[in-house]
């Protein structure tokens, strides 16, 4: 049950992460002074040399008891984190561009209370919370997700500095966490492609013919089976029909259907914008991709699943 | 945290001069005016200048050097300066130290156990404003805060009292900064003239305290000898020049009546040194004079605590130098002829100098003379008006007038200025003298024996000699109520309060490098070296800190796991053996119904073993029964 002091060790090989809750076993966490506990201390000598200059009795006994505070204010920072329960939360998946977010839940098996906990992903700003007894707090690692795919959580270094901030008792711990980011989305609106009528061969069936809703203007990537040919040939600039309603047309966002000139990132980004845009428009949908064929489906999981099968395109 | 410093520097305030005071109160209530507008900080291109000029002020005021006043007024301002200064977590820390170091200059001025207290209040203050910067989520109670900075004080206090005892005390000073005088205290001077004693008759401050090692001597033997005066105007006595090295010679009857005694002398700013008539030796930084004065080196500002022995039957001075003997007999011309007159008679009457002074004694034996506080005032021929008009007076008319007919009737005689007397403080076992004891007695040079101590004051009042001045001064008369000692609920608390007065000056303002040495010894160390004392603090503090660590800790690191987890650690760990391995984050159900489907065996008792243990862990049924049942059926399989 010794207390133990260590002076950091630096690791030069990887830690492979742990899945699950972790406790914080006395083992893992280390004490040393903050500044301000250097600090601390600092005054603490002067005042001792200054009561040895002076003979003033009292000024010992004040000082001892700054260095007894100081003392028993480690064992109680040492407290603030031992046998700290972190498990893995779920974390959503986010876009990238913006901030994965990591829950961490926190508990404590016991009866402490833990205040001002602080939790930071490597170099980051740190979060802080209490956890009360019996009960379990939340706290979001945030981590800018800068390309999509699987992100990984990485080191975490859990610290407080409670109850003076004269020690800082911290441990470090990987937690199994990924985090999905999907591609970014295509800034601006690009409306989404028309649907095909009929089956995937494109056959023209006649049959429910869509109502015609209007002409706009040619934007990169539409079928060209759209294109008011018509209108071209008049010299006029090249439109698009457009069609409301899909009672014969199936809602196709493929990857084929590209400019040549995208590369693999700017179709994953367009595609994406399509999706969310579609999911908002509340069309049905399908996802062709090289890998992977999505049938037409609509809905949130519907929505994710295509999201998951862009993030995760060739990685 | 703004009125924690603010408590902080209030003691202060009277010492430091009204611009410091006012400058720092206005930087602090700018800063909390500040944080409640939210707005922005000053930036450095107004915290510099304040600084200099805040620097400059100070060194103005009290010229250069560093005193006490001037570095307790550069502390403020810079205190007051942080404050302004104050943007992150880490600077507020910086307050706070500056803070605890304005504590520590309270005790430049003070260490009486009502600062101490004070000290503890505002430390506890201090300590509960760090808890409070901890706590980032706002989350504390100002009272939490509180009690939690209250706990570990408490937890820290063991601690402290081993570092007080332990810690090896270093004789100061370092770097030798003079301590600043003590103003305002009581006490008796170089010269005695009508009034001067019955003017400390009304302090009831304490001169000194004394424990005797050995039996104290009865009140009439408690002569505490202090100035000797020689020189006489007519109307002032004053102590002269006198030698430094005792060359009398002291012949001792016997060792019978030798008393041992340590006395603790508070501050007077002179540099008298008490001791029962005679001392035997000058204690240490101290020297002993001709007329045996014992005169310490550097006046006494601080409390001074020194171990003396006295021998009370003594033979001294048979020897004395002619030209002091001379001296002895110097009275001024012109001044108190009728007084003149009867020494005159009182020499024809006597057949020896034994003689006069019985017979001068006789003058106020037969006389009707009073002992009082409040005299009337003298004139010119204050002896004769004294001796034949008003016959009223205190000590120090008694021995300047008994002088007065010792020296015109031929025999050398000088005047000693102490105290007389004290008083026992049952509680604490030791003797209180108060400054209302100052009293003044008389010394002749007879040719057979030296100098001997004469007391007229015994013979008009004896009571004083024997019980103090409380039973010898008449009711009416303006004594201090505490040194009265009617009241019996008065005295009790009296003593009480001198008793604990008394042990904080002792062992917490005077725990000498001496005394700790004295306690180790008693411990039982034999020649206890610093290396004794550091060794003897690590291990004390190492087990205070062990208990600590016990108390702290003792509900985490001892906690012991449900006996049905374990139970049901070896389950999961039997089955896997099976080659059923129960998957990380998977719950007992899942994990019995997967174990059930793959060892369809076991299926019975898996399922069991599962409802009892999620009984017991989930829905809290401790049922003994139900928890041997479950071990039974985990053996089994």
């Amino acid at each position: 049950m010794a207390l133990k002091l260590r002076l950091p060790v630096w690791r030069s090989r990887r830690v492979p992460a742990e899945l699950g809750p972790v406790t914080l076993s006395q083992s893992r966490i280390y004490v040393l002074p903050t500044r301000a506990g250097v600090l601390f201390g600092a005054t603490a000598l002067v005042m001792l040399i200054g009561c040895i200059n002076y003979n003033l009795g009292l000024g010992y006994v004040l000082t001892f008891l700054m260095s007894a505070l100081a003392i028993v204010s480690m064992l109680h920072t040492f407290r603030n984190l031992v046998r700290l329960q972190l498990s893995p939360g779920r974390p959503e998946p986010v876009f990238a561009g913006d901030q994965g977010l990591f829950p961490l839940l926190l508990s404590d098996p016991g009866t402490v209370i833990r205040r001002s906990i602080g939790l930071a992903a490597a170099n980051r700003e740190a979060s802080f919370v209490d956890v009360a007894v019996g009960e379990t707090a939340t706290v979001e690692v945030r981590i800018p997700a800068e390309r999509r795919g699987r992100l990984r959580l990485g080191p975490v270094r859990v610290f407080t500095t409670y109850p003076l901030g004269l020690f800082q008792a911290w441990s470090s711990l990987e937690l199994d966490m990924h985090c999905l980011v999907y591609p970014r989305p295509e800034p601006g609106h690009i409306p989404l492609p028309a649907p095909c009528a009929g089956d995937a061969t494109g056959v023209e069936s006649g049959r429910g013919q869509d109502d015609f809703s209007g002409l706009r203007p040619y934007q990169h990537g539409d079928s060209l089976r759209h294109v008011a040919w018509k209108a071209a040939a008049r010299a006029e600039p090249l439109m698009t029909k457009q069609f409301t309603g899909l009672a014969a047309g199936e809602l196709w966002l493929e990857w084929d259907t590209m400019p040549v000139d995208f590369g693999l990132e700017a179709r994953l980004s367009r595609l994406t914008r399509w999706v969310l845009e579609a999911s908002h428009g509340g069309h049905a949908y399908g996802l062709r991709l090289p890998s992977i064929v999505i049938a037409v489906g609509s809905g949130p999981a519907h929505q994710s699943r295509c999201l998951t099968a862009l993030a995760v395109f060739q990685q | 945290m703004l009125g924690v410093l603010i408590a902080v520097l209030a003691p202060h305030v009277i010492r430091i001069p009204v611009w410091v005071s006012a400058a720092v109160g206005a930087m602090l209530v700018s800063r909390g005016w500040l944080a409640w507008r939210g707005a922005a900080l000053p930036g450095k291109w107004l915290l510099i200048p304040l600084t200099v000029l805040g620097t400059g002020g100070v060194v103005l005021t009290y010229g250069p050097g560093l005193g006490r006043d001037a570095a307790v007024a550069l502390l403020a301002i810079m205190l007051g300066l942080k404050v302004l200064e104050v943007k992150f977590l880490r600077d507020a820390t910086v307050a706070v130290c500056l803070g605890f170091f304005l504590i520590i200059t309270n005790f430049l001025y003070s260490q009486t156990i009502p600062t101490a207290l004070f000290m503890v209040v505002v430390m506890a203050w201090l300590t509960a404003t760090l808890v409070a910067l901890q706590d980032r989520n706002h989350t504390l109670a100002a009272s939490q805060a509180l009690g939690t900075a209250a706990t570990l004080m408490l937890q820290a206090a063991p601690l402290t009292v081993a570092l007080f005892l332990l810690f090896p005390r270093v004789q100061g000073p370092i770097f030798g900064f003079p301590q600043a005088t003590s103003t305002g205290v009581t006490g008796l001077s170089d010269r005695m003239s009508p009034g001067s004693l019955s003017r400390l008759g009304l302090s009831d401050e304490v001169a000194f305290r004394v424990r005797f090692s050995s039996q104290a001597p009865a009140p009439h033997g408690l002569y505490w000898r202090g100035p000797v005066l020689w020189d006489f105007d007519g109307r002032t006595w004053t102590t002269g020049d006198t030698a430094t090295t005792a060359t009398g010679g002291v012949h001792h009857e016997g060792s019978s009546d030798v008393v041992r005694y340590t006395v603790t002398l508070e501050p007077h700013n002179m540099r008298w040194v008490f001791a029962i008539d005679l001392p035997t030796a000058a204690p240490p930084n101290t020297v002993l004079t001709d007329d045996y004065q014992l005169l310490s080196t550097r006046p006494v500002r601080n409390r001074l605590r020194y171990d003396v022995s006295s021998q009370l039957a003594y033979r001294y001075g048979l020897d004395e130098q002619p030209g002091l003997l001379r001296r002895a007999l110097l009275i001024p011309r012109g001044y108190n002829p009728k007084s003149l007159e009867l020494a005159r008679q009182i020499r024809q009457q006597s057949s020896s100098e034994e003689d006069v002074v019985k017979n001068a004694l006789d003058v106020f034996r037969s006389q009707p003379f009073f002992y009082t506080l409040v005299p009337p005032e003298l004139g010119r021929d204050a002896v004769d008006e004294f001796l034949f008009v008003t016959r009223r007076g205190f000590c120090e008319h008694y021995a300047s007038s008994f002088v007065f007919l010792m020296r015109a009737a031929g025999v050398p005689a000088r005047v000693v200025v102490g105290y007389q007397g004290g008083e026992l403080n049952p509680l604490g076992d030791y003797m209180i003298v108060r400054q209302s004891e100052a009293h003044a007695w008389a010394e002749v040079w007879l040719s057979k024996q030296g100098w001997v101590r004469v007391d007229p004051t015994a013979t008009v009042s004896p009571a004083r000699i024997q019980a103090g001045i409380a039973a010898a001064v008449p009711a009416g008369e303006p004594l201090p109520i505490s040194v009265r000692g009617n009241w019996q609920l008065l005295n009790r608390f009296r003593f009480t309060w001198d008793a604990m007065a008394n042990f904080w000056n002792q062992w917490v303002l005077g725990y000498t490098p001496e005394r700790q040495t004295k306690l180790l010894t008693d411990a039982g160390f034999r020649a206890p070296s610093w290396q004794t004392l550091a060794v003897l603090l690590m291990s004390v503090a190492g087990v205070v800190v062990g208990v600590l660590a016990l108390l702290v800790l003792r509900k985490l690191l001892l906690v012991r796991p449900d006996p049905a987890v374990r139970v049901w650690g070896a389950f999961c760990r039997k089955l896997a053996r099976r080659g059923t391995r129960k998957r990380p984050g998977e719950g007992p159900l899942d994990f019995a119904r997967r174990a059930a489907a793959e060892q369809p065996a076991l299926e019975p008792k898996i399922s069991a073993i599962a409802d009892l243990y999620i009984g017991a862990r989930y829905a809290g049924r401790r049922d003994k029964g139900e928890a041997r049942r479950l071990r039974q059926l985990v053996s089994s399989l």
